[in-house]
């Protein structure tokens, strides 16, 4: 806890501590989404189920594959800096952003799909629905829309990290920033672990 | 800025983690083809708390971490509990 | 630097000069200023508009505004009020300039962040202002924005509901960035027990930053998706619910009420040992009534809807628990009070204000238990008794916690002192002027007169005319303080570094402070606010 050394740079574990914090921010902001989830759901469970029929589970599921995945290669790739092996922690972290893309593509398909058969808010193909199914369109477009946000964000960490470890600005002794993303990066995973059951397997 | 005293947690550690993921994700799939009734969705919602917990304890290193992080992270979940119950305590009843 | 001839020592007023310097400054000392300053403009154009509101309700119907225009200023008064200048008020310039050096601190956790926050809050300030004059007109829907009418009305509600996001994105940072800096830059020594409380509230307050202020972020943003895209989750012809907006809003909303309070009594808590030169009564009390008031500041939202239909027994749930939150409030009330009791007290201005703060907050206060118990809510929602009770307790409380503040801390920042004549005639202004302004509205809401009205019955009209010259007074007031402060803090006498005899350590460094605060980090061995030892440094 004692300060008794200055520099300039922001030691490990006070960036560490900003970030844990930014991510709760991040929770709650899904949270209140989560809340809208939870109230819907218990007013029309009749209609969720039914929506999420919809819903293509075999992308879910490959999708939710891909994050695991993905999130483990971040956390290798950790290890691997830490090991001053720089080589296989880019190649990780490069492993990890195509699969980011893999999953965007995914995603790419799954809502063109449903743009193609004319369902999405506003359309009128689902104003015809009842209720407790527009809620849930509603709900999936906002949630996968909004974590599909942060995929885009969590990449560009990545991509950033991958060349400051190229140009030795993050080494084996200094990561702080590959760990923030890769502390960031699993967040993304953490909300679709949620998002997949609640939107995909409730049929 | 240096990092010091990080726990290193090594490439087959991960893998195990990974592993354990997969089969629970897997049977959160299966779970939904055995019908259970209006349990569906807790039984979804505890192996996504499982997975979740291991991704943060594992992956997120918290394991790793200092006492404090952890009952930050711990009471940040519990407070979103207690929010979404408070909440219910309107719906329930309505 | 000893080679420079200058009349006075370097600090970090003037180790570097011009706008530019300002602009682009990580240090904590100047964007807290940068913070006041902006603040300073936005309260005055809020308050303005206050008046001129006021000036429309002198007498019954429409005298200088029409119904519409009337809307929408106290939509615009709102907004600018509760985002601009009193969620961020107190942590963001106070907080900003004293947290690193109470704490023994060169500064906080992450400098650029700060200033980043800064942009940001600036940002969001100019949509909110922009709403008011891009074309359409000015957004009409009350600062609550309450669904359906926030989802339909023509106005530029996207702008104003952006405005708060960013607001409220700002606000976030800054509690992150005070959190870090309290577990991670605290001076050697200094434990949590040793902390000043205002470093303590300033705690309580970030954490609900961080964790209330992302589900209105998501609010907001679900309402602008309900405008633009037709999501419709509020919407009851699509199947949504609009009470559901009102759980999320006041879920935030309300412990945004303890973001600006918390501070507030954090203030008055420092001043209060000073100029009674004794302890603080109960410090361990203290520190943990602010950590409860912030835990069960969370778990009360529900007392705003009341009135909005929500199940019988979360209402009883809601009004139960807004009950206890008086309990810790209490508790602070008396440890103010304990803490004068047998002390040298010394009436400056700072205390003069600090005291008021004590008076109105408990009306305030008390008159908040009227409307948190269900049936006497019923008939005071949406009255103009609600008004004035939170005006109590907002501006009674938390305004004058800010000017007991800048009171306090003025000589300090600037390294001069304003004259105290003044002060203390622009307090018996605002004193009074407050009083009469908001103390009528309590009256004819119990008579039964609606909020958000241009226009009303004539039978109210002397509690009305009343309030309106209580404005007057009030602006008089505020102009004469803010004369004084401006004119002295470039030709003020010079001030020494502790006039006031302070003890904590903003106090134990020079007027104005270096630019790195201390030359040399210090080592706590003692609590604070221990007036009998004199202070080794």
């Amino acid at each position: 806890m004692s300060t008794t050394e200055h520099s300039e740079h922001i030691d490990s574990d006070t960036g560490k501590l900003g970030m844990w914090l930014f991510l709760f921010t991040e929770l709650f902001l899904f949270g209140g989404l989560f809340i809208v989830y939870a109230v819907m759901r218990s007013k029309y469970a009749a209609d969720f189920h039914h929506a999420a029929l919809e819903l293509n589970a075999f992308i879910g599921a490959t999708n939710t594959v891909v994050l695991l995945v993905s999130s483990m290669t971040v956390a290798m790739s950790l290890t691997a800096i830490q090991q001053k092996k720089a080589g296989k922690a880019m190649g990780l972290l490069l492993i990890t952003l195509i699969l980011a893309g893999v999953f965007m593509v995914n995603k790419y398909f799954e809502w063109g799909h449903k743009f193609e058969i004319h369902l999405y808010p506003g359309s009128d193909v689902m104003k015809s629905m009842p209720h407790g199914e527009i809620m849930f369109f509603g709900l999936y477009y906002m949630m996968t829309g909004l974590h599909a946000i942060h995929v885009i964000i969590g990449g560009i960490l990545l991509t950033v990290v991958i060349f400051k470890i190229n140009s030795g600005k993050i080494n084996a002794e200094h990561y702080l920033l590959q760990e923030n993303s890769a502390l960031y990066w699993h967040l993304v995973d953490l909300i679709w672990i949620f998002l997949f059951p609640l939107l995909y397997l409730i049929t | 800025m240096k990092n010091h005293d990080n726990h290193i947690s090594s490439d087959s550690a991960n893998w195990t983690v990974l592993l354990i993921l997969l089969i629970l994700t897997t049977l959160s799939i299966l779970a939904i083809k055995i019908h259970v009734g209006a349990f569906t969705v807790a039984l979804a919602l505890l192996l996504a708390s499982v997975k979740v917990t291991i991704v943060l304890t594992y992956f997120m290193h918290l394991k790793f971490e200092n006492l404090l992080l952890r009952l930050m992270v711990g009471g940040v979940f519990l407070l979103f509990a207690i929010v979404i119950a408070i909440t219910f305590i309107d719906y329930y009843f309505r | 630097m000893t080679n420079t001839v200058t009349k006075e020592p370097l600090n970090y007023l003037n180790h570097e000069t011009g706008l530019w310097s300002w602009l682009t400054s990580t240090d904590h000392k100047r964007i807290g200023l940068l913070y006041m300053y902006s603040i300073t403009v936005f309260f005055c154009v809020a308050a303005i508009l206050g008046l001129l509101m006021r000036i429309e309700k002198m007498a019954p119907g429409q005298t200088i505004m029409t119904a519409q225009t009337y809307n929408g200023m106290f939509t615009i008064h709102g907004i600018i009020m509760i985002f601009i200048v009193v969620i961020p008020g107190l942590a963001a310039v106070f907080g900003n300039i004293f947290l690193p050096i109470m704490i023994g601190a060169k500064d906080v956790a992450f400098p650029k962040l700060n200033l980043f926050s800064w942009y940001l809050f600036m940002t969001g300030a100019m949509l909110g202002l922009y709403s008011q004059f891009a074309n359409g007109h000015s957004p009409d829907t009350g600062w609550t924005f309450y669904v359906p009418y926030s989802a339909e009305a023509s106005s530029n509600v996207v702008v104003a509901l952006t405005a708060a996001f960013v607001l409220g994105f700002a606000s976030i940072l800054t509690g992150l960035n005070f959190i870090v800096t309290i577990h991670r830059m605290r001076a050697p020594g200094m434990t949590w027990f040793r902390m000043p409380l205002f470093p303590w509230s300033l705690y309580a307050t970030a954490w609900i930053q961080l964790l209330a202020t992302p589900i209105v972020g998501i609010t907001l943003l679900m309402v602008i998706a309900e405008r633009t895209l037709h999501i419709g989750f509020f919407d009851p012809s699509l199947g949504g619910d609009p009470v559901l907006y009102q759980h999320l809003f006041w879920i935030y909303s309300h412990p945004a009420v303890y973001v600006m309070i918390l501070p507030a009594m954090g203030v008055v808590t420092e001043i209060f040992p000073t100029f009674s030169q004794k302890p603080v009564f109960g410090y361990v009390p203290i520190v943990f009534s602010s950590m409860a008031i912030a835990l069960v500041g969370y778990f009360v939202w529900g007392h705003h809807m009341f009135t909005s239909g929500m199940s019988y027994e979360s209402r009883w749930f809601f009004s139960f628990l807004t009950f206890l939150v008086a309990i810790p409030s209490a508790i602070k009330v008396f440890n103010w009070l304990s803490t004068m009791y047998g002390g040298s007290v010394d009436l400056k201005p700072p205390l003069l204000f600090a005291i008021s703060f004590i008076f109105l907050f408990t009306i305030g206060g008390f008159t908040g238990l009227a409307l948190g118990s269900l049936a006497t809510n019923i008939q005071l929602h949406n009255t103009e008794f609600v008004v004035a009770h939170f005006h109590y307790i907002i501006f009674g409380g938390m305004g004058f916690a800010f000017f007991a503040a800048i009171h306090y801390w003025f000589p300090k920042i600037y390294g001069r002192m304003y004259s105290f004549k003044w002060a203390n005639i622009s307090w018996g202004f605002l004193f009074v002027g407050f009083n009469l302004l908001y103390f009528p509205l309590f009256i004819v809401g119990i008579q039964g007169m609606p909020r958000r009205y241009f226009d009303y019955d004539p039978k109210f009209q002397l509690g009305e005319a009343l309030s309106t010259i209580g404005a007057f007074i009030l602006i008089i007031g505020l102009i004469g303080m803010i004369t004084n402060l401006i004119y002295h803090s470039r030709r003020g006498a010079i001030a020494p570094a502790n006039p006031w005899h302070g003890v904590t350590l903003e106090w134990q460094i020079p007027s104005p402070p270096p630019h790195e605060n201390f030359d040399e980090i210090p080592v706590i061995t003692h609590e604070p606010y221990r007036f009998d030892h004199p202070h080794t440094n």
